[in-house]
């Protein structure tokens, strides 16, 4: 290791004995251009960098007749002519005046190269020492030397007033902190399954085998246009399907939860939350589109492939008297991605 | 003090001068001498798309509604005409559609995104392959990297402020996420949502972070990074005269405003052609978020590939119940760890390298990515892992292209996201040690002119040309770091050192770095591939003349005058 | 004579030969193939025309009475629309084991496709052939049809209808060039893996409301190229060929010497 890994003059190169090392040729010979030797060359460059900054000229004056000539409100195609057109002549407005410039200085301006000196970083050890001894004078006019009980206050007062701003903030912005509310979802006994996003509610010899409806709980339109809505559907959501009874694999516990092969499983993928909606009647997979987790729908929609973890919660159904399809009762767990407290 | 027969520019300058003294700064910044080479645009291309970005960004603000209050709108297109959707959504059909040049400015603005944040990586790129992150500019580094950040940032926040139905499903995966943080994950998707997802509260959060937080944090470390470069002057390739002590190049004034001014339109032509062309972020055909439905092909922007991809790959097994809370490592793993992993590596190369050479000089000369094999080995398989991460965050769109089945694609990626990094990494290693050794021989012998000499005595040779000053100098002025020498275990009297296993752990890394290299070539080594033996006599075309064996390279390593045959010794 | 003779080795003579043999069949076809005939009522001689195309070319799959088996679905009830649809789109007959039938050029003409209609849904009641009127995407509500898709069909065949993957290799395949009728059909039948969209699932007229819908996007995109309509990962491509191509190229030009 040479000595001069450490060193601060920039010229020092290390490892090799420095006099076996093959000497800096010095910058290389200047070639001059068409434009420097031929007066022609020069004024063919000159004429080219005004035609650029034309082009330009031409740009900004084609986008803004275009701009005022247009009609507006028109079709699809209309308005993809007008992007077009005024899109184009912004960027010939752009291009002209960076092609002009560019060219002007590859062919006309003086490339003769420079040097500059570098300097290391490095403050020399005069200021350094100047500058230990105005922090040390400041110090010792502060008076803070062997005044521990003051150092002490000034950082506890500075380190704790950040907490009046941070914690009022904090502890707003996240709403009423009710993390208990992912547990229930709008479902309640006797709730009628409806129509996605129609609202329609929905009769159990409707569905057929080989069926996906998309499902929500039967509100009232009112209920539906309002906003807590959002919140209350990105729970609520819920795949129906029938399969031959047959095909269907209940566990024990869960017998009574279909009603004559339709089941019903939330819609929420276990994984991080986005709509498992791709329903492969054949394979009775469903799959979720973000990350390919894939359920079985035949076997308490059980993941089969991908990132997720758990099964789909099931939602409970069965028929009422006239024959529409009612949830039994909410879902028996949280639905959706896991979190911490979930089993709690 | 101003005459009255000054000029306008000479009054201005005075003027300005008396009251700020301005005529130093002038003076010292007008002429000051910028390296020339295209690799050092790629920043360029970066802040300059960013100025695009704030350009247009301010008109779309003037017709954003950063609201999620509910409205039915009526209007183009066709498709959305009487449907109920939030305000932030019906204010994007309404630029799109109503405001004229609307379409083109949003379309500008989310091309500009997707270009920042490529040109920030292939600059970042750029910067490692070529080491230009060592002393003193291992600071800026930090600072370009946070900027990377902030580049995620903004995209992410942008590409959500429309609330439609791709974006809203980004949220909803961003919640997932943020739940599966053990103990405070559920009160953290509470903070960001302010109550469940999606809240009323997350679009116009989302816009105060996109126009307000991110751009300023953005803009101020943009002039601390700027500030380093001019501070530091900016790093060159080694050429002739390309010294650490000095900065070849061109003036400040009237070069560098011209082409690096020139460039900023260039630019802006290109993201305006490609806002007039080509259609982006079609937020009609997604829709107004909903929780309900979801696109077949649901990816975030490019840039946030990387992490869908992960999250995809990850088998789902991995989720426990410890003392009944659940601990989600197959999301933590792929959303947390692994982008924690590849971040690190980047944020703390530049210090990585610095404890493995234990160089503290300065270097402002830029390295030749050959001559650092293990680091450009290591940079290619970053590249690598984030690559096959973007690819298995496409699967679907692979799989349907073609005709394969997800499921396999998903495997392959899995085990080539372990498989491919190693292999990029040995095959970059090789080939840049390759490089260097036909260096060495080029440097040795000379060119191949092609050129074919027959002796009287029946030899054949080839010619070789050798090489001019210029050409040799580039592949002779580099370093090849030795590993760490390090004190021994035991002083001189049998004492174990403290601290010598650090030591060790560290000079093992450097021996990985460094104990393949392939040194320059010195004079000596030139004069003695010239002269073998008995050769150091020859002046004139002799047949006594033995054939060559030692060289790799093709046929003889004679330097022979290419007009007269004769040889002649150097 | 002699010059006729003398030409037969001529190296080109092979070649005339064959092209005189495809003339000669195509025109000996083109006078002997049934021409279409517009039937619009199955008739009785339909049905048995229909039950003969069957047993020739799909009752080795499907079974004699088309009862299926094991691992062929039984046609017993799909319908007239479910034998238009696989076969006017290729897909029936199946030509090899594949993740799922594949849309290729098609075998039987409208004819014929009708006649095989016919037959199947002598055989038990299923989905008629939708009319017409049902079918006309100018009656239909492109923005109620927005929604719709997009709840119940953009999942599995992208927004706009630019197709996506389901599990194992199989695919849900784009929708710019499917007829309308086609597109009525296979919500009503639900082909391979496809779910059924009954009528109280989705109406007749929001059925026709979605083909309204698929319509009004092979307009193409108001933003100029749509890329393909697949969304952030082409844009990212695009990005990466076109943006950083041409500015890496001007940067490469800005930083040349100039001659």
């Amino acid at each position: 290791m040479s000595d001069n890994q450490n060193s601060t003059d920039l010229t020092k190169q290390d490892g090799h004995d420095s006099l076996d090392r093959f000497q800096d040729p010095g910058i290389p010979a200047h070639k001059s251009r068409m434009a420097d030797r031929d007066p022609k060359a020069a004024k063919r460059a000159e004429t080219q960098v005004v035609i650029l900054f034309t082009i330009s000229i031409i740009g900004t004056i084609g986008m803004l007749v275009a701009f005022f000539a247009l009609p507006q409100n028109t079709s699809i195609a209309g308005i993809r002519t007008a992007n077009l057109i005024i899109g184009l002549g912004l960027a010939f407005a752009l291009l002209g005046i960076g092609l002009a410039a560019v060219h002007w200085a590859k062919t006309l301006m003086s490339d003769h190269e420079h040097v500059d000196e570098r300097h290391g970083q490095r403050s020399s050890d005069t200021v350094r020492a100047e500058a230990v001894q105005a922090l040390t004078e400041g110090a010792q006019d502060s008076g803070i030397a062997r005044r521990g009980v003051l150092k002490g206050a000034v950082v506890t007062a500075l380190a704790l007033f950040p907490l009046a701003i941070a914690v009022p903030l904090v502890a707003e912005v996240g709403g009423d902190w009710n993390v208990s509310k992912f547990r229930h979802t709008l479902w309640k006994p006797k709730m009628r399954l409806a129509l996605d996003p129609s609202g329609r509610p929905i009769k159990a010899e409707d569905v057929t085998i080989g069926s996906a409806f998309h499902v929500i709980p039967d509100v009232s339109e009112e209920v539906r246009t309002s906003h807590e809505w959002i919140s209350e559907k990105a729970k609520a959501i819920v795949l129906m399907v029938r399969l031959d009874p047959r095909d269907l694999k209940e566990a024990e516990d869960r017998k009574g939860w279909s009603y004559d092969g339709i089941v019903a499983y939330s819609k929420v993928c276990t994984h991080v939350g986005c709509p498992v909606a791709l329903y492969e009647q054949q394979t009775h997979h469903l799959l979720c589109p973000c990350h390919q987790s894939t359920f079985d729908v035949a076997d308490g929609a059980k993941v089969v492939f991908g990132p997720a973890k758990r099964p789909l919660p099931q939602l409970p159904i069965t028929v009422d008297d006239e024959g529409y399809l009612v949830a039994q009762s909410d879902f028996l767990e949280p639905v959706g991605p896991s979190y911490w407290e979930r089993l709690k | 003090m101003s005459t009255s027969t000054a000029g306008p520019a000479e009054a201005t300058a005075d003027y300005l001068d008396q009251r700020t003294g301005i005529a130093g700064a002038v003076k010292e910044f007008a002429r000051k001498v910028f390296p020339d080479h295209w690799s050092f645009l790629l920043g360029e291309i970066a802040l300059y798309s960013f100025i695009v970005l704030i350009l247009s960004g301010f008109f779309l603000t003037m017709f954003f509604v950063p609201s999620m209050g509910l409205i039915t709108y009526h209007g183009e297109p066709a498709t959305m005409d009487g449907q109920l959707m939030s305000e932030a959504f019906a204010s994007t059909l309404h630029t799109s559609f109503e405001v004229r040049g609307g379409l083109l400015m949003r379309q500008i603005h989310h091309w500009a995104a997707l270009l920042f944040m490529a040109a920030i990586v292939t600059h970042m790129m750029r910067v490692f392959f070529t080491g230009a992150f060592r002393k003193p500019r291992e600071l800026n580094w930090m600072v370009g990297f946070l900027l990377m950040i902030l580049g995620l940032a903004a995209g992410f926040t942008g590409y959500s402020l429309p609330d439609d139905v791709l974006s809203g499903n980004g949220l909803r995966i961003t919640d997932g996420v943020v739940k599966s943080i053990p103990v405070i994950g559920s009160y953290m998707s509470y903070f960001i949502f302010g109550g469940e997802f999606p809240g009323e509260h997350i679009i116009p959060r989302l816009f105060t972070l996109h126009i307000l937080v991110v751009p300023g944090l953005i803009l101020a470390l943009v002039a601390l990074h700027l500030f380093f470069v001019v501070l530091h002057k900016h790093t060159q390739y080694p050429g002739g005269g390309r010294t650490n002590a000095n900065v070849v190049g061109f003036p400040l004034f009237p070069v560098y405003v011209a082409k690096a001014g020139g460039f900023f339109f260039v630019v802006f032509g290109v993201i305006a052609a490609m806002g007039a062309t080509m259609a982006i972020n079609n937020v009609w055909n997604y829709g107004p978020y909903d929780p309900s439905p979801v696109s077949a092909g649901a990816q975030p922007d490019w840039y946030m590939l990387f992490l869908e991809g992960s999250l995809r790959l990850m088998p789902g097994q991995t989720e426990y119940v410890i003392a009944g809370y659940t601990l989600s490592l197959n999301i933590l793993i792929p959303a947390v760890v692994v982008p924690g992993l590849l971040f690190t590596f980047l944020a703390i190369y530049p210090f990585l390298e610095a404890a493995v050479t234990k160089d503290k000089r300065e270097h402002h000369v830029l390295d030749r990515p050959r001559n650092v094999p293990v680091r450009t080995g290591l940079g290619v398989a970053f590249l690598t892992a984030f690559i096959i991460l973007a690819l298995a965050g496409s699967n679907d769109l692979i799989a349907t292209h073609f005709h394969l089945s997800i499921n396999a694609i998903t495997w392959v990626f899995r085990v080539l996201i372990f498989v491919g990094p190693v292999i990029a990494f040995w095959i970059t290693k090789r080939i840049c040690l390759g490089l260097q050794r036909k260096d060495r021989e080029l440097v040795l012998h000379g060119h191949e002119t092609g050129r074919i000499v027959r002796f009287a005595h029946g030899e054949y040779i080839e010619v070789h040309r050798p090489l001019d000053d210029q050409e040799r100098w580039l592949r002779v002025n580099y370093t090849a770091h030795a590993p760490l020498e390090i004190d021994p275990a035991t002083d001189s009297r049998g004492v174990r050192r403290k601290g010598y296993k650090k030591d060790r752990r560290l000079q093992r890394l450097s021996r990985f770095f460094y104990e393949d290299r392939v040194e320059p070539v010195t004079p000596s080594e030139v004069a003695a591939s010239h002269s073998h033996g008995e050769h150091d006599a020859l002046g004139t075309a002799d047949e006594t003349r033995a054939v060559e064996s030692g060289s790799a390279v093709g046929g003889g390593s004679h330097i022979v005058n290419p007009d007269d045959g004769r040889s002649t010794k150097h | 004579m002699k010059a006729l003779a003398a030409r037969r080795h001529h190296r080109f003579a092979p070649v005339v030969l064959l092209l005189l043999a495809l003339l000669v069949t195509g025109g000996v076809y083109a006078a002997f193939a049934p021409s279409p005939a517009s039937a619009d009522t199955a008739s009785t001689e339909d049905i048995e025309t229909g039950q003969k195309l069957f047993q020739a070319n799909c009752a080795t799959c499907h079974g004699p009475s088309a009862e299926g088996s094991d691992t062929v679905p039984s046609l017993v009830g799909v319908g007239a629309a479910a034998v238009d649809f696989q076969v006017s789109t290729g897909r029936m007959p199946m030509q090899m084991e594949a993740p799922q039938a594949i849309e290729k050029p098609r075998q039987f003409n409208e004819e014929q496709t009708a006649q095989l209609a016919a037959y199947v849904a002598s055989l038990g009641a299923g989905p008629a052939i939708p009319t017409d009127e049902q079918v006309d995407a100018a009656l239909g509500d492109p923005s109620n049809g927005a929604a719709v898709f997009r709840t119940n069909c953009a999942m599995c065949h992208n927004a706009v209808g630019a197709g996506g993957a389901l599990s194992e290799g199989k695919f849900a395949p784009a929708l710019w060039d499917t007829s309308e009728r086609n597109i009525y059909q296979a919500m009503q039948t639900g082909p391979q893996s496809m779910p059924v969209f009954n009528d109280m699932n989705i109406t007749p007229d929001e059925k026709r409301d979605v083909i309204s819908y698929l319509v009004e996007q092979r307009e193409g995109s108001a933003g100029g190229l749509d890329l393909g309509s697949l969304g952030p990962v082409s844009e990212g491509l695009w990005v990466w060929i076109v943006g950083m191509g041409l500015l890496i190229g001007a940067a490469v030009w800005i930083g040349a010497k100039s001659s």
